[in-house]
């Protein structure tokens, strides 16, 4: 048992040698590795925030009722019974058109510009808080509504948001495409790598067989190979994809102080990370237990 | 311990390098295969390693027989060897103690003891002082002594040679020659394919003739 530990860890201390006996080819492979990875991954933290954004919009869908502008107090109650009466109706809020103009100017910013106007250009409208979520009765409740008097347009808040997340779903669909895709270039990648490794040490393959190697004696330093430079192309594609958010959320922060709301991109998740390491260590293990699988056979002492 | 019989071997092209060969190496004996270039003395010694295969007959070594072995079973029957070539195969990239130590480090050998070993294999051949050197700093002598110490170093019952003095002067020659002697006085079993003369003659080994890959005596 120790003398295999041993010899694994040999192997290991091996693999690491070659690692530094040509540094330069070493780092342009994990970088196209990690290049590789860092697109579809990438995209993939891109659709989880937009997700993360979509999904609190789109589980919380609202109603805006505008009321024409010559609409007085006597509609406005009128039409407040009415929608508190209606059984798909679950909550209903009055925004005046005062109050609409004062939060306007609270939290836009745009204050000078509302000051600046010579009369309120907002109509009186309601909050509505519908009962279910589901698209289809919310675009009911909207033509119901709007065909009402007094009502000149009904905003169903949350719509782009439903599809935007169906689009969502077609763009996740193109980041497994391109998953697949960059994965079958690591394993090419890595497989070409091992390939001429193999005919570079032809002769000590040789001599080893000669003397008695075993065949996964001879294989193992190269599948270690294989998966250390498929998980440093990981730790590449991830630091890619750290260093591009952070530059990001950098532009971000000035556009959330404009805003004055708190816009910031998250990053890879425990869980992911760790599946991305795993997964490309997986991945060049398998390009290189496919290269040696390839060559070695052909490689017999004479 | 090594026994052929009726042993054919034909190489792809119609080539015949050995013919209805039977022959018996005893435990410990010092065996010299002898002939002129192409008789098939390279080709018995590669039979008995199995790194050729037989046309036909039965090559048994210690009991297994070599011709259906599974290649899965190949690489333990050639730790029983000691193999040592005319060209002597070393690595060029790795010291000369990198180099014995590479028997040991295949059968997974616990470190000290294989860099006690690989030492003890050095100074055998008289190579101790030069552990760091590179085979291209090393003469042909010196060469041929490193291949011997990885030859002997994990200690096998058999020691197979292909022209061990095939490229040496006769004094390098001469102490090669007492090398395989004073392993052979230990009972480790040398076959030695050559046509060195002088070699066979300081020796006095058994000597098996091949003629045309027969024995001729």
């Amino acid at each position: 048992m120790r003398a295999w530990l041993w010899h694994q860890l040999d192997s290991l201390v091996t693999t690491l040698a070659r690692f530094g006996r040509a540094p330069i080819v070493m780092l342009l492979n994990i970088g196209v590795i990690g290049i590789a990875l860092a697109l579809p991954v990438g995209l993939y933290v891109a659709l989880d925030n937009l997700q993360g954004v979509v999904r609190t919009l789109a589980s919380d869908p609202q109603l805006s009722v505008f009321l024409a502008p010559d609409a007085g107090p006597a509609d406005a109650a009128k039409i407040e019974a009415r929608l508190k009466q209606h059984a798909a109706v679950r909550d209903v809020r009055y925004v005046p058109r005062d109050q609409a103009l004062k939060e306007l100017k609270a939290s836009t910013g745009l204050a000078d510009v509302v000051d600046s106007l010579p009369s309120n250009p907002l109509p009186d409208a309601f909050v509505v808080q519908p009962r279910g979520a589901a698209p289809e009765a919310l675009e009911r409740l909207r033509d119901e509504v709007s065909g009402w008097p007094k009502v000149t347009h009904v905003q169903l808040d949350a719509a782009w948001a439903r599809r935007l997340e169906a689009g969502l779903k077609v763009a996740r669909l193109v980041v497994w495409l391109l998953a697949t895709l960059f994965a079958f270039a690591l394993v090419a990648v890595t497989f070409n790598t091992i390939r001429l490794q193999i005919l570079t040490r032809r002769e000590e393959i040789e001599v080893s067989k000669l003397i008695g190697a075993t065949d996964s004696f001879i294989r193992r330093p190269f599948l270690y190979f294989g998966a250390l430079q498929g998980l440093a192309g990981g730790v590449a594609a991830w630091a890619i994809i750290w260093a591009g958010l952070q530059l990001l959320n950098h532009g971000l922060a000035d556009l959330s102080r404009l805003y004055a709301t708190q816009i910031e991109l998250r990053h890879l998740s425990l869980e992911d990370s760790a599946s991305l390491l795993l997964f490309s260590a997986g991945l060049g293990w398998f390009g290189a237990w496919l290269s040696v699988d390839q060559h070695l056979a052909r490689i017999e002492p004479r | 311990m090594i026994s052929f019989s009726q042993v054919t071997k034909r190489y792809p092209g119609g080539l015949e390098a050995l013919r209805q060969v039977s022959l018996t190496i005893g435990a410990g004996e010092m065996v010299f295969v002898t002939g002129p270039s192409g008789a098939g003395k390279s080709t018995l010694l590669k039979l008995m390693a199995a790194l050729e295969r037989p046309s036909s007959g039965s090559v048994i070594v210690n009991g297994q027989n070599v011709a259906a072995l599974r290649p899965r079973a190949v690489p333990f029957l050639r730790r029983k060897f000691g193999l040592i070539f005319q060209d002597q195969k070393l690595l060029f990239d790795r010291t000369a103690f990198d180099n014995v130590m590479l028997p040991l480090a295949i059968t997974g050998f616990e470190r000290r003891e294989a860099a006690r070993r690989v030492r003890a294999a050095l100074d055998k051949v008289g190579l101790l002082a030069k552990e760091k050197s590179y085979p291209v700093r090393l003469s042909g002598g010196e060469q041929q002594r490193l291949a011997i110490a990885r030859a002997i170093v994990h200690r096998p019952a058999i020691l197979l040679a292909d022209e061990p003095t095939g490229n040496l002067d006769t004094a390098y020659a001469a102490e090669i020659g007492e090398l395989f002697r004073s392993f052979n006085q230990v009972g480790v079993t040398v076959v030695i394919a050559t046509h060195d003369e002088a070699l066979a003659a300081r020796l006095k080994p058994r000597l098996i003739a091949l003629k045309s890959g027969r024995v001729a005596a």
